[in-house]
């Protein structure tokens, strides 16, 4: 009999990668940064709250995007299939009460995933963002037609949600309850993703999207594992639209539109897909952004907005957090030769 | 006879609205498969081209056919220059990273051109030999439509010669087809992409312009008829002329049928159709299969 | 340090807090935060420039009726019709700038989202566009100055069977909020005086204009007496225009009638002899005759250039402005918004559309509407008043029809 290896167990290659899932020092701040935000400006909430919906569906991007390497324009499909969930039973009295609500919500639209899904995930590239497109797209136009039931263009307006836990009331003008509720749900969702990113069910999304051939070589579901993570993304897209919904107690077509989907998708690039913390990023940078430039020129700020997307795309590292790592593997690498 | 008469009219509407789809889509589709760009700007250039148009025979007096060649030149050149120096950066980068520069390039494309000429819609006055009905013998028919159709069968004749039987024609097809070993046989890869992508954006003006007379021209137009370019060459298969063409006309005449007889449905139809043409072929109509 | 400039100090002090005190209170009497919310990009952006002209004009040439007061207005971006971004600019309006009016609304949606948190901001909002009828029910600090869809459309109706002499009629719309109010309210006069609406055409949506031709070729078949139509200002109206002049309906015996979003001002000249014999009703055109209105014209063309022109979301602006500055004269710059509500109730004014007011009950606006046919008239197009309807209220909210039925 002869003994393994000696060591390899301790080399530093192994021990990276079984480290990879361990929480970093770094990563409680932007949890922190959310908390000392809601204490520090407090008549910004509206815009806060808005801020915080915008990433988890950004996360919910990412789980399809960054690791299993489908790019899709129709994640809005579930967005919205989550919060006319929510906007439809509260607003025909059927059932109002917030968190079951937002579990509703993400079973609809992880159904709605699901079967999308297995229809469209044979297909790949261009023709598979096209049909997401077009499928989100018909969800849309769909709404638009039961508009006794949706709304229409005009969508659902004064959603009666039902205090949190009966106690904290959702306040239009004041949004403290909303904004610390999206937070939680935040939180709990961003917790759920990374830990089944580092999971062997994510790593087997890697694998797929880095090299498909192999893994079906090595005998991975495949299709399975896709359609699997599709739906648990749109699940999440609709639990993002759901809170929308109750935080704004509001709900209309544009949570189905591709203004919504295309948006997310370059907030998703901008920050840098495949880590995480991409979404935090490029969400945080394109609607401050947006929201500030606005204010100084009502009519011009798309340009800003515009030369930023361009300037990222060009340094062509992953966004801005691949940038970031690019800088800091360039200052270590020259530490380590001094 | 009047059953035909029908027919025909509803064959004549769809089919002038698809010719100006093609004529926008056909430029994306050649540049998507040749260079394996995504250029979402491509709207932009439509825009652009459309707008040089339209004031050059405002305030220029030009005529409406040397306004086109004006506008086909002026965005050929403009894009060449874009090319040359921020495209061909991002050949070899993600797709993703395309996507996010050219979005940006269109958010500034609109913005500028709000900030310079103003938000509203831009009117192009055609020419009044161009306004009005036309006797067809059996039917009237809107004089422009006929027009275009003829315009369009022009193009579509025009490139199919020039793809098939000219040199650089077969260049750009053999690089669409493999460009590592086009590049083996000596082919210029990087003039060839140059020459197509500003003759891409030249076609895109042109179909601004004719096209503006239906689709409108506003600083929204690059963004608000982008989906149904992407439709048009998804569905006729990447590179693919003849493909983008019979695409364009097919969705034009249903687009238009479907409207009359059945209005309620709105865009519903055109997505629908789009679903169940690319689940049933996902290289597009005459796109080449992918094993 | 020395006695002498302890005593300046005393002084510069003294003299500094009454400054200071002086500033603050004129301010507090003088200036009056007007919040404006308008989509200044997108698809609207053409739209929120002529509100806000229309409004920048009336402070223009009325700064003697504004004085002493100083109206300064905070301009917001609401980017779309979504509803999301109308939201966070009305309540930041509300919170960090404290403004003491609200103002703007181009798109529906918006107001109607805008809705909960306005009754919860308690301050006067000026609606200047948005249409649909049963907006000023959602909040009671909602004042309109613009129109509701059921003011031309309901007009025209009785207009249609009763000065046009029509029995039956097709109806085609955009198929949202607006044009299926267009609808109802067409339908409900026309029938109600003898009429008989035997086709409903939905023509696409409000965002991309589609081709009308197949739609207009359904409405051509059916041969009605006139041909009613509504759609969206801007893009739409011309394509309306020319694709009815292109299938020759006119000649063909069918008119084209509508309200007066598809003969706008702005687009009215560029459509050229296609738009002759087109009959619209509406509360305003700008070649209507009245010493305001030529007063107005006459401004905006110096102000904006001499080819623009007003049209009705200006007015709606102008006379948003109006009002704002009524209740700024009447609470002497103290806006207190349920005192504001009460200043606008029976409001009447001398606006370049005619004699308006405000109707108490709905805080809705009250005004004429003017039938009129598009005609050449020195080489021009010229829009023509061949009758007219005084004091019109919005026919939904009066009649109690559907959705205008108070909850």
């Amino acid at each position: 009999m002869t003994l393994p290896q000696a060591g390899w167990a301790d080399h530093p290659a192994a021990l990276a990668l079984a480290g990879r899932h361990r929480v970093r020092v770094w990563e409680p701040i932007p949890w922190v940064l959310a908390l000392a935000f809601y204490f520090a400006f407090p008549k910004h909430l509206g815009f806060g709250t808005e801020l915080l919906v915008t990433i988890l569906f950004a996360i919910s991007l990412d789980l399809v995007l960054g690791y299993a390497g489908i790019v899709t324009l129709g994640h809005a499909a579930f967005f919205g299939a989550g919060a006319y969930t929510v906007g439809m039973l509260a607003k025909h009295g059927i059932w109002n009460e917030p968190v079951t609500g937002l579990i509703l919500a993400a079973v609809l639209a992880a159904a709605v995933g699901l079967g999308s899904g297995l229809v469209l995930l044979r297909t790949h590239g261009l023709t598979l963002l096209m049909l997401t497109l077009c499928t989100m797209a018909l969800l849309e136009e769909a709404a638009n037609l039961a508009h006794d039931y949706t709304g229409g263009f005009d969508g659902l307006d004064s959603l009666p949600i039902a205090p949190l836990f009966g106690v904290f009331e959702f306040n239009p003008l004041y949004p403290k309850t909303q904004y610390l509720y999206v937070l939680t749900v935040l939180f709990v969702c961003f917790v759920f993703v990374r830990t089944l990113v580092y999971s062997p069910f994510g790593q087997s999304l890697t694998g797929i999207r880095e090299n498909m051939l192999r893994m079906h070589a090595v005998g991975a579901p495949v299709r399975g594992r896709l359609v699997l993570c599709y739906a648990l993304s749109a699940a999440i897209a609709g639990v993002a639209g759901g809170i929308w919904a109750q935080a704004n107690a509001y709900v209309n077509l544009g949570t189905l539109g591709l203004d919504r989907a295309a948006t997310v998708l370059i907030i998703l690039v901008l920050g840098g897909y495949g880590r995480l913390y991409g979404a935090f990023i490029g969400t945080v940078a394109y609607m401050v952004l947006s929201h500030f430039l606005s204010k100084i020129y009502p009519t011009a700020w798309q340009l800003g907005l515009g030369l930023l997307l361009v300037v990222i795309a060009l340094f062509a590292r992953n966004g801005i957090l691949g940038i970031a790592e690019a800088a800091v593997r360039r200052l270590r690498t020259r530490h380590a030769t001094l | 006879m009047i059953f035909g008469i029908d027919v025909a009219s509803m064959l004549l509407g769809g089919v002038a609205a698809g010719m100006v789809l093609f004529i926008v889509s056909v430029g994306l589709s050649v540049t998507m498969g040749l260079m394996g760009f995504v250029n979402l700007a491509h709207g932009g250039f439509a825009m652009l081209g459309g707008y040089a148009i339209a004031l050059a025979m405002k305030h220029w007096g030009l005529g409406f056919l040397p306004a086109l060649v004006f506008g086909f030149v002026v965005t050929a050149a403009a894009s060449a220059m874009l090319e040359r120096l921020l495209y061909a950066r991002l050949y070899r980068a993600t797709e993703l990273d395309q996507v996010l520069f050219t979005i940006g390039l269109v958010f500034m494309m609109i913005a500028s051109v709000t900030l310079l000429i103003g938000p509203e819609n831009q009117p192009l006055a055609l020419p009044a030999i161009l306004q009005g009905q036309i006797n067809l013998g059996i039917t009237h028919y809107r004089t422009y439509s006929v027009v275009l159709i003829v315009v369009g069968i022009v193009i579509v004749g025009g490139l199919w010669l020039g793809f098939e039987r000219t040199q650089i024609g077969a260049q750009i097809r053999a690089a669409v087809d493999n460009r590592r070993m086009a590049e083996s046989l000596g082919i210029n890869i990087a003039r060839l992409f140059t020459i197509t992508f500003a003759f891409g954006s030249g076609m895109a003006a042109l179909g601004g312009g004719l096209g503006a007379e239906f689709l409108g021209l506003d600083p929204q137009y690059a963004l608000k008829y982008l989906v149904y370019f992407l439709i048009v060459v998804a569905v006729g298969g990447l590179g693919r002329v003849t493909g983008v063409f019979y695409a364009a006309l097919l969705i034009g005449v249903l687009d238009f049928v479907l409207k009359k007889y059945v209005p309620q449905g709105g865009t519903a139809f055109i997505y629908a159709l789009t679903i169940l043409l690319l689940l049933w072929r996902p290289q597009g109509l005459f796109g080449a299969k992918v094993t | 340090m020395h006695p002498f400039w302890f005593f300046m100090m005393k002084w510069i002090v003294a003299i500094a807090v009454a400054a200071l005190a002086m500033t603050t209170s004129r301010a507090h009497a003088q200036e009056v935060k007007v919040g404006v919310n308008l989509p200044y990009t997108g698809i609207g952006a053409e739209f929120a420039q002529l509100v806000d002209r229309g409004m920048e004009l009336y402070l223009k040439l009325n700064g003697d009726k504004v004085r002493p007061y100083k109206i300064t207005l905070i301009k917001r971006d609401v980017k779309d019709p979504g509803g999301a971004n109308a939201k966070i600019a009305v309540q930041e309006l509300l919170t960090q700038d404290n403004v003491d009016i609200l103002a703007g609304w181009i798109y529906s949606p918006n107001a109607i989202a805008s809705a909960p948190i306005v009754s919860a901001g308690k301050k006067l909002a000026v609606i200047m566009n948005a249409g649909t009828a049963q907006i000023t029910n959602m909040s009671p600090y909602y004042v309109r100055t613009s129109f509701s869809m059921w003011h031309a459309g309901y007009a025209l109706g009785e207009a249609a069977a009763k000065l046009l002499n029509a029995k039956t009629a097709v109806v085609g719309y955009t198929d949202f909020p607006p044009g299926k109010d267009s609808l109802a309210a067409f339908k409900r006069s026309f029938e109600g005086t003898g009429g008989k609406v035997i086709d409903e055409i939905p023509m696409g949506g409000a965002g991309a204009v589609p081709d009308f031709t197949p739609f207009f070729q359904r409405a051509k078949d059916k041969k009605p007496d006139v041909f009613f139509v509504f759609v969206p200002a801007g893009d739409h109206a011309a394509a309306v225009v020319k694709t009815y002049a292109a299938l020759g309906m006119r000649d063909a015996g069918i008119k084209l009638i509508g309200p007066g979003d598809i003969t706008q001002d702005t687009k009215l000249q560029a459509m050229g002899a296609a738009a002759v014999g087109l009959i619209t009703m509406h509360h305003y055109h700008a070649d209507l005759d009245n010493p305001e209105n030529k007063r107005f014209v006459e401004a905006w063309k110096k102000e904006y250039g001499a080819t623009t022109t007003p049209d009705f979301m200006a007015v709606g602006g102008y006379d948003g402005m109006a009002a704002i500055v009524h209740v700024v004269q009447t609470l002497k710059g103290k806006i207190d918004a349920d005192k504001a509500l009460e200043a606008l109730k029976g409001w009447k004014f001398a606006s370049p559309r005619g004699p308006i007011s405000i109707d108490p009950v709905t805080r809705d606006i009250v005004m004429n509407e003017y039938l009129s046919e598009a005609v050449m008239k020195d080489g021009r197009v010229f829009q023509k008043v061949i009758g007219k309807i005084d004091a019109v209220k919005d026919a939904c909210k009066e009649q109690k029809i559907g959705p205008c039925a108070p909850k």
